[in-house]
């Protein structure tokens, strides 16, 4: 039945270890669509962005379309909908951080790590630079994510050491 | 103790007590520090005994809307015929809120039995732990402290998840939340039904924000009579608050204050005041959905409920964001506008073309091509805004808007007359 394994390239997600964790997952809900988000993040986390044919595999495993897939992974911001660079830096640009220097923060890193642009990845390959809404740290402005770590009060001056040590 | 700074003496600890210490995070640490002891006594009380302590305590939630707590649960139906659910909110995203990230970071067992307590209370026999998805450390810490939890079996009959969000600050609306677990877009439902009739996959439920749980197991210890005794001015605001200030002050951080607690006195006594040289112009007392307060409101304005809408604005999540004369305005305000653009949801037009457009019209204002008229476009747009949609995120929008327009009209004027150096954005 499956049209979504057709190609050779894909290589499915959910086998073996991570099926099994897919399952433990599920039983926490009442039904098969609340773990959505939950696949979504572990079919992210093993192979770092979340493309039209993951989507389709979530969708048959769940028991979804694809449509309803991508509109879930559309509505947040957290999936990646394209490949990223290794480091994936989200930087705080709201109010609070903004007037304790934020958009600095942002340009320092854009230049140091030669992403040029938010949001472009940078030659390198190593390198997205995001800007993103409110992180819930406005007491530590700045603060930004670089993958999974938190960091808090960044400024222009910490952001080359920072850089030297992901790269 | 007192995380990033040592506990002020004005401060009044309470959820705060444990903060910066590393040790109390662990069950057996906890434990060590009485904790589980009100989970214990409130699993053999009688469900509803427990929720009339809470009633009587005046606890009120946390979270923004400041709904009374026990009032709340007894809407969960009486006579039990379905499964029940507790969602606690910890989506913390309100911009200048950080304190629910406090709580889980450093007393994730305190939430894990205020939880508890509570999910007992309603009779729920499953609580999801709804935690957005950028914050990685409390995810962590709270994964392991539930895994040491279940492991001693401390949660009786009660299953606790934790649920990641990925991404969206509409999430932390109940119903939206309550879409997000369920799997689908995160989009806000119409009211009525209300939760406690058919909340979570259409069941009763109850969605609690994590700083009112995490005060829950204190005033089940220490009764309800010692709660409500903390209160400084208003009796219908009792018990302690985390105030989390940020912006211009010397030493920004949560700190936790009795309610009626004077908002002078924290920003100039606790917090050290603006950087020196620099003078207060102007605060958002309650997390960025709220009226900006002038200097002068600022300075008269009693941190409760009632004290903060007494001088124009509301207390909501407790989120101080503080000015000084070097902020402006207008591009503060525009930020706010652009923030509400970004994370509406986009389900009604009042919200999704409002808070767009006013953040177009205020950075059209700021490059200096503003029309003499944008102003009252921006009042009318507001107005439209408010009080028309299915949540609040767009009246959330619309309010520093026109309390920005109304207290800082000269910025605005100066950017329009072209007195302000045009400012690029984006």
């Amino acid at each position: 039945m499956s049209t979504v394994h057709n190609t050779t390239e894909y290589q499915p997600v959910f086998v073996g270890k991570v099926m099994d964790e897919l399952q433990t997952v599920l039983q926490r809900y009442p039904n098969k669509q609340a773990a959505l988000l939950p696949a979504l993040w572990i079919a992210q986390r093993e192979h770092g962005w979340i493309s039209d044919l993951i989507m389709a595999e979530v969708a048959e495993v769940l028991g979804l379309t694809p449509a309803y897939v991508k509109g879930v992974v559309t509505f947040y911001t957290m999936y990646h909908q394209h490949p990223v660079g290794k480091n994936f830096v989200q930087v705080c640009t709201t109010s609070p951080c903004n007037i304790c220097g934020a958009e600095d923060v942002l340009k320092a890193l854009l230049s140091h790590t030669g992403a040029g642009d938010a949001g472009a990845t940078s030659p390198d390959g190593k390198w997205t630079i995001v800007e993103v809404e409110c992180l819930g740290a406005c007491g530590f402005a700045t603060p930004i994510l670089i993958n999974d770590d938190f960091i808090e009060s960044v400024t222009p001056e910490r952001v080359a050491e920072l850089v030297r040590k992901y790269r | 103790m007192g995380f990033p700074h040592k506990s002020h003496p004005k401060e009044t600890v309470v959820l705060s007590q444990y903060f910066g210490d590393a040790e109390a995070r662990t069950y057996k640490g906890w434990v060590k520090r009485g904790g589980y002891e009100a989970l214990a006594q409130a699993l053999k009380m009688e469900p509803n005994a427990v929720t009339d302590i809470v009633k009587e305590s005046g606890l009120r939630g946390r979270g923004g809307a400041g709904f009374p707590t026990g009032l709340k649960w007894t809407f969960m139906p009486k006579e039990k015929k379905k499964t029940h659910y507790l969602c606690v909110n910890a989506d913390e995203s309100e911009p200048g809120t950080f304190k629910d990230r406090e709580i889980m970071r450093w007393t994730p067992h305190a939430l894990l039995e205020g939880t508890a307590i509570a999910a007992h209370a309603i009779r729920a026999e499953i609580a999801y732990i709804y935690i957005r998805g950028e914050f990685t450390e409390p995810w962590t810490i709270m994964s392991r402290a539930l895994e040491e939890a279940n492991a001693a079996g401390v949660f009786g009959g009660i299953k606790v998840y934790l649920h990641r969000g990925a991404g969206a600050y509409i999430c932390g609306e109940e119903t939206a939340l309550m879409n997000s677990i369920e799997g689908k877009r995160g989009n806000p439902r119409i009211k009525p039904p209300f939760p406690a009739a058919a909340g979570l996959f259409g069941l009763p439920t109850t969605i609690n924000n994590v700083e009112t749980l995490a005060a829950v197991p204190h005033i089940i210890k220490r009764g309800a009579a010692w709660y409500k005794g903390l209160c400084l001015s208003n009796p219908k605001s009792t018990g302690t608050k985390l105030f989390s200030v940020c912006g211009h002050v010397q030493r920004p951080g949560n700190y936790e204050l009795t309610m009626g607690f004077p908002l002078k006195a924290l920003l100039y006594d606790i917090c050290g005041g603006p950087p020196q040289g620099r003078t207060l112009k102007a605060c958002i007392p309650g997390g960025s959905s709220v009226p900006i307060l002038t200097r002068e409101e600022t300075e008269a304005t009693l941190l409760d409920y009632e004290g903060v809408v007494a001088t124009g604005s509301m207390l909501g999540s407790g989120g101080v964001i503080v000015f000084d004369d070097s902020a402006d305005m207008v591009y503060q305000i525009m930020r706010l506008a652009k923030f509400y653009a970004h994370e509406s949801c986009a389900q009604c037009t009042q919200c999704r073309e409002g808070t767009a457009w006013t953040t177009k019209i205020m950075e059209r204002i700021l490059a200096g091509q503003g029309k003499t008229k944008d102003l009252d476009l921006l009042l009318d747009l507001s107005e439209n805004m408010t009080g028309k949609t299915i949540c609040v995120l767009s009246d959330s929008c619309a309010a520093p808007i026109v309390s920005g327009i109304k207290k800082f009209r000269g910025e605005f004027e100066a950017y329009l007359a072209g007195k302000r150096q045009p400012v690029m954005v984006g």
